[in-house]
């Protein structure tokens, strides 16, 4: 029985991608900062539904001091580490005060460095082993409105990328999921375009495939690969004068 | 704000929902909410489930217990039938009652105390409630029972979420040996015939009739009359069908991608009416197996095929009337229909039992014949139907309000006396239209 670890599995995302993965036979470990009642019920569905075996674990991604006992307590190495946690954070906020921009950073990029690096170490030590992690395409170039949040996302994608090339000759494989828009609490009330914004059950089926089919890169919502090309080529003085 | 309507497409309102997976939120929002409607997954035909703020109930979806020896679930009331199947069916066990889409969410089941093609025989859904949880408005978290807070119980199932909301439910299922319907298919010539059928069958678990609205005269009321059973394991004919026997069904359907205009309703529904009634091997009946997918649910296999009504919608039209008032009634009413011009193509026959002291004082089944026509929303129509609700209740009977978009405040208190006082916390179109709040 292969096993997968969800970390943020309290996010639309992470129980779209936990549910993908039950229905194809893997034991879930859901990890999430605060094991509430809808986690333990989550735990129950996913175990009734597709006759698995689930546990809940409690992981703080800022919590970074824990996180080597975090990885020692599971009963077992998983086969999948999928990380989904996130924070946007406010950019407003983040470009003025220091704290909160610290916190976006430290959970969506050190956070990350943090706990991926220690099943990285795992994953050479047996020589097998996937992690899949959510990036964003807010990552790709910085924006005036959320460009804190864009350089955490930038470096974590740097980081994957890196990280990737260092592990693939291990047999471990590592995939960076990169999403648009996608309808979950994160955006909240936020009108985005219909036919750019995904629904969480895409981005686990994204999830799924990356796994599946050993992806290096995938966009969630193909076309975005599409528009980043075409962002990332406009040149630096028209695009400080872009209103977006 | 976003625009928002239920099945029928009618009304279409600007609203804002409300979603969370998690309780603390949702305990906040009914709090700091002054008004504002639970709703499941909008499979209500009206404006039940509708208002300026709704709170959407779907991510609490999560299956809770299944108890395979009781033959018990606890689940959220956010869970769709749809997957409920799922887990049910290669387990042996099946919904007690299940509605003609398996697109509604168990509070919705719930709320609306949906009947089946089997309520003659075994009751709606209420008959197999065992307890719930539910948040009033107060906030205040209670799990309620026949024994336990039962008349906010008895309320709350057919209380069309005005009570408060769902949170979980648990309830009794049906133990199956088989996927499979023994199904029966009868035509009958006209309504006469139809209704001895309906009597001398009602000892089928199942039984629902089709009628072609278009007929008229000495053929008005032409229908088929599907009856079923559950399908024993050495009823089965096909290796298929043994080899997999508890197959649930499959996830694959067409969909209608854009509103049709209104015109092509018409073509469409009388070609599948005809394509059976004039099928070459139909004598007078047939009988074949069939999966419970095609048998319970005809219409899920085209996701969206409300769109088919063009964008105006269209009004769903559902009453009961005693078996007394039967054959005389139904002839009446259908007859108004057919020479109204706003011929409803088809329209779908079924019997009820005895309603029961489980269910709320506006809960819709009671003992008679129930009859469902659509009709596309068009000027002239409103008043069609007012003049019906003047013969349904002349005839003892009364509207099913899950599919009500425009019944009066004075019809429905005439059809339902004893009326329905609730606070304003939980409010949909609905009420306010019928002034259901003091
Ligand atoms: C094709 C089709 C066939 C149908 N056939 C039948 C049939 O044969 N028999 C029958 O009885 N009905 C039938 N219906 C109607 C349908 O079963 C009911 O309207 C059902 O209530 C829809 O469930 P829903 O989850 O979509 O609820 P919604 O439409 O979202 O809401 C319906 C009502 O339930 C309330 N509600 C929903 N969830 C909660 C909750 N958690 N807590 C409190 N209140 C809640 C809402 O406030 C509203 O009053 C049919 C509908 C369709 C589209
Ligand atoms: N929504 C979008 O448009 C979009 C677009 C591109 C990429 N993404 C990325 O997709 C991923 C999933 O996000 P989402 O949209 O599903 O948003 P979400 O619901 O807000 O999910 C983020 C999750 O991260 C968890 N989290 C935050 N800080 C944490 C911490 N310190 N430790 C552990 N967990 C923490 C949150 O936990 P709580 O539930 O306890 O708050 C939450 O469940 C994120 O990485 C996000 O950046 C989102």
């Amino acid at each position: 029985m292969k096993t997968a670890l969800i970390l943020g599995s309290n996010s639309d995302v992470g129980i779209a991608s936990a549910h993908r993965f039950a229905k194809e036979g893997f034991d879930i470990y859901l990890a999430t900062r605060n094991v509430n009642q809808s986690q333990k019920n989550l735990a129950n569905d996913l175990a009734i539904r597709y006759q698995i075996s689930c546990e809940t674990f409690q992981f703080d991604a800022l919590d970074t001091e824990v996180h080597p006992q975090f990885v020692e307590n599971l009963p077992l190495i998983p086969d999948v580490v999928i990380s989904v946690f996130g924070v946007l954070g406010d950019q407003e906020q983040a470009s003025r005060n220091f704290k909160e921009a610290a916190r976006v950073v430290n959970t969506n990029f050190l956070g990350n460095v943090s706990i991926l690096g220690l099943f990285a170490e795992k994953f050479e030590a047996i020589g097998s082993g996937s992690i899949i992690c959510i990036s964003s395409v807010a990552g790709e170039r910085g924006r005036k409105s959320n460009y804190i949040y864009g350089s955490s996302k930038a470096a974590l994608t740097c980081y994957l990328s890196g990280l990737r090339a260092e592990l693939s000759s291990f047999g471990v494989h590592v995939a960076t999921v990169i999403p648009g828009f996608i309808k979950t609490k994160m955006i909240g009330d936020m009108q985005t375009p219909a036919p750019l914004t995904a629904l969480p059950e895409e981005v686990g089926e994204a999830v799924y495939k990356a796994f599946s089919k050993k992806k290096s890169v995938i966009y969630v919502r193909g076309i975005w690969w599409l528009i980043m090309l075409i962002i990332k080529l406009i040149p630096e003085n028209i695009f400080k004068k872009l209103n977006f | 704000m976003a625009k928002l309507s239920s099945w029928g497409n009618y009304p279409l309102i600007e609203a804002k929902e409300f979603y969370t997976h998690e309780f603390e939120p949702l305990s906040d929002y009914i709090q700091s909410t002054e008004t504002f409607i639970p709703r499941g997954n909008g499979r209500s035909y009206g404006d039940s489930a509708l208002n300026g703020k709704v709170a959407s109930m779907l991510g609490f979806n999560r299956i809770l217990n299944f108890d395979v020896v009781r033959g018990e679930l606890t689940a959220e009331a956010g869970v769709l039938f749809s997957d409920l199947l799922e887990v049910l069916v290669p387990k042996g066990f099946f919904l007690p009652v299940t509605p003609g889409t398996k697109f509604i969410t168990l509070g919705g089941a719930i709320a609306s105390n949906v009947h089946g093609k089997n309520h003659h025989k075994e009751g709606a859904f209420s008959n197999f409630v065992l307890e719930l949880g539910l948040m009033t408005a107060q906030g205040q978290y209670i799990i309620c029972s026949p024994t336990n807070h039962s008349d906010i119980f008895r309320q709350t199932i057919g209380g069309m979420g005005l009570t408060g909301v769902i949170l979980w439910v648990r309830f009794r299922l049906k133990k199956i040996q088989s996927s499979y319907i023994k199904q029966v298919n009868h035509k009958a010539k006209n309504l006469g015939e139809l209704l001895s059928l309906f009597e001398s069958c009602n000892s089928s678990t199942y039984s629902v009739a089709w009628i072609d609205c278009q007929k008229g005269g000495k053929d008005l009321g032409r229908s088929i009359l599907i009856l079923g059973e559950h399908a024993d394991l050495d009823e089965l004919e096909t290796t298929d069908q043994r080899n997999f026997p508890l197959k649930s069904h499959s996830n694959k359907h067409v969909s209608v991608p854009f509103h049709f205009p209104s015109g092509m309703l018409n073509r469409w529904t009388v070609s599948i009416f005809n394509h059976l009634y004039f099928h070459k091997e139909f004598q007078s009946s047939r009988s074949f197996l069939a999966h419970y997918d095609p048998f319970f649910y005809p219409l899920d296999k085209i996701l969206h095929w409300n769109r088919i009504y063009g964008k105006k919608g269209f009004l769903q039209y559902q009453f009961v009337i005693p078996f007394e008032a039967g054959a005389e009634g139904l002839e009446l009413i259908l007859q108004k229909i057919s020479a109204s011009g706003f011929a409803s193509f088809l329209a779908v026959l079924k019997t009820f039992g005895p309603s029961t002291s489980l269910e709320s004082d506006i809960s819709f089944p009671q003992k008679g014949y129930t009859l469902a026509l659509d009709f596309p929303v068009s000027s002239g129509i409103f008043e069609l139907l007012d003049e019906l609700d003047q013969l349904v209740l002349n005839f003892g009977g009364r509207v099913y309000l899950t599919k009500d978009a425009r019944m009066s405040p004075e019809t429905f208190q005439k059809m339902y006396p004893l009326g329905f006082p609730t606070q304003p916390k939980f409010s949909s179109l609905q009420s306010q239209r019928l002034k259901l709040h003091i």
